[in-house]
């Protein structure tokens, strides 16, 4: 099968932050605008357009992405929404992949935007609605339980220390202390802030936790020959892959996410990565708690089971260490409005692979980088790839 | 890549204070009945009668908790109806200090995931644990339900009240 190869060639983001005085709209026009203007093109330019939100219940809106419409570019254009819960914002960018590499279209413009400030008294509550509506909600579940649930067992089938987990967040939160958009960058933080930290869920702690955020982000995606028209320094999308498990979560194996695994498996063959090790120089798995990343990081191959805290521990993850993950800061640090943070992940591999990360920049010209994301029931994992 | 960073407007507790910002509010009004469906409908129906129940796929054989109508590896109708223990093993477990609005709880909750005696290994529900010091619940225990009074049951998960240690503490 012949595809057209697709290349991101602009990204642009709102800053992330708890409450923002936008609406939703309002918030992904400015992200639109941002990632237009960054390549010099304009909604003229656009064939079609991808929007990646999460789910009504959140905004209290119905057919959020038609209501969104007008805000991402979408008027008098193809237009679709795609949403696989938190795995949505490394989606979105894929179907974006799809609808040029498929050759329907050469220009796309890919908006993921969240408002979890509107839903009171906490999003959570429409979180909720997740568990399932007969065997579950009826015992008034938290959705803190499946995170905690989930940590407790990775945690005791490795005998991992809570220590070397805790590493994780003060990585990403001092990482997102030199990022422009980010909520919660903090360059002091340490080990012992995140140990010392209000007990939400056991093994879960208020700092191993990623905050409540309004945002957007957005991407400019082509083909390649408009691509090599629009910049001398495009980003291909080298490989795409995405898996959902089972939605019966409690007779899983909580300890390995191996539907993230087969989502790589996927990215990897299509991107001809034998040796991901080896070949992946920057990674932004899905981190909206500490443990997760370093749960995405096993299951995309990149450490052997039960391995990664203590490499995490070790500095290897830094943003100047042998692969850094999450120089962007990631959820912990930049802040986790569901589909435009997985989204923000992309963007940083699109600033890195071009060297324009400013201090956020890992060393040694990285040539390819991997994007992770992760959502609904503990089940789906999205996986992208991106070279220079 | 600052210049690609739109200076979005952050909205503080003051601004609210001092009435500077205006916003409109709804209270959704939507309730549901769910059908409970062949196999949970038989499921409950046990739960009321203080059984738990599963079903297995003859092809695959596994005994499957919470009943499916289907197995779901096989994509083939379940076989057979299987009673199972009202007992099982702690697969893992959390200290739940919050309710899901974030207020804070003296005595934690403890929900688990019991992997039930008589399905398939792993084959696990999330239920509570009750009757149990926190600090002595340990991944790997042993349980066994607490089953609300036959009078009292109707034909829910929380027909179970709670797992209790087997041993008993
Ligand atoms: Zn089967």
């Amino acid at each position: 099968m012949s595809r057209d190869r697709v290349a991101v060639v602009g990204a642009g983001m709102t800053k992330f932050v708890r409450r923002a005085q936008e609406t939703g709209k309002e918030l992904a026009w400015e992200a639109a605008s941002k990632a237009l203007e960054s390549c010099e093109m304009t909604l003229d330019d656009i064939d079609a357009v991808i929007i990646g939100s999460a789910p009504e219940a959140f905004d209290g809106v119905h057919m959020k992405s038609e209501y969104l419409s007008d805000g991402c570019g979408g008027w008098g254009k193809p237009v679709i929404r795609g949403y696989v819960g938190g795995g949505t914002g490394v989606f979105s960018p894929i179907q974006g992949w799809y609808h040029i590499a498929s050759g329907l279209f050469d220009t796309v413009l890919v908006i993921c935007e969240e408002k979890m400030s509107s839903c009171q008294p906490h999003p959570q509550g429409a979180f909720l609605t997740i568990f399932d509506n007969f065997t579950e909600r009826p015992l008034q579940p938290n959705l803190l339980w499946i995170f905690a649930l989930e940590m407790n067992a990775y945690m005791t089938r490795y005998g991992l220390d809570k220590r070397d987990i805790a590493t994780v967040s003060v990585k990403n939160k001092r990482n997102a202390a030199d990022h422009p958009a980010a909520l919660l960058g903090d360059a002091n933080i340490t080990v012992d802030d995140v140990l010392n930290s209000e007990v939400l869920a056991w093994p879960v702690q208020r700092l191993d936790v990623s905050p409540v955020t309004d945002g957007a982000v957005a991407l400019v995606m082509c083909a390649e020959h408009v691509a090599r028209r629009v910049t001398n320094k495009p980003v291909w999308v080298e490989g795409v892959g995405w898996n959902l498990d089972t939605a019966y979560w409690s007779s899983r194996d909580l300890s390995y996410p191996v539907y993230v695994e087969e989502a790589a498996r996927m990215a990897y063959k299509m991107a001809g990565i034998t040796e991901p090790r080896k070949q992946i120089h920057i990674a932004e798995p899905y981190d909206p708690f500490d443990y997760k990343e370093l749960h995405h990081l096993e299951g995309l191959m990149l450490f052997d089971k039960g391995e990664a805290p203590r490499a995490a521990a070790d500095g290897v993850t830094q943003r100047d260490g042998d692969l850094p993950v999450c120089p962007s800061g990631g959820l912990l640090g930049v802040g986790n409005p569901i589909a435009a943070a997985g989204m923000m992940k992309v963007a940083e591999l699109f600033w890195q692979l071009r060297g324009e990360a400013g201090a956020r920049q890992v060393p040694g010209t990285p040539k390819r980088g991997l994007a992770q994301a992760w959502g609904d029931l503990m089940q789906v994992g999205t996986v992208i790839i991106l070279g220079a | 890549m600052k210049e690609h960073v739109y200076d979005t407007t952050y909205l503080r507790t003051r601004d609210f204070e001092e009435g500077k910002v205006l916003f409109e509010t709804w209270d959704p009004n939507a309730k549901y009945t769910w059908d409970a469906g062949i196999a949970i409908g038989k499921f409950f129906q046990e739960l009321k009668a203080g059984r738990l129940i599963g079903t297995q796929c003859l092809n695959c054989q596994r005994i499957m908790v919470p009943p499916r109508m289907f197995c779901e590896h096989c994509f083939l109708p379940a076989d057979a109806w299987v009673p199972v223990e009202d007992t099982g093993t702690v697969v893992t477990f959390s200290l739940c200090y919050v309710t899901w609005d974030m207020n804070r709880l003296e005595e934690p909750q403890i929900p688990a995931v019991v992997a039930i005696d008589g399905a398939s290994p792993g084959m696990g529900i999330l239920h509570l644990l009750g009757e149990v010091d926190p600090k002595a619940v340990t991944i790997g225990m042993s349980v066994k339900a607490v089953w609300k009074p036959a009078e009292e049951r109707t034909g829910s998960i929380t027909d179970i009240r709670y797992f209790k240690p087997l041993g008993g503490f």
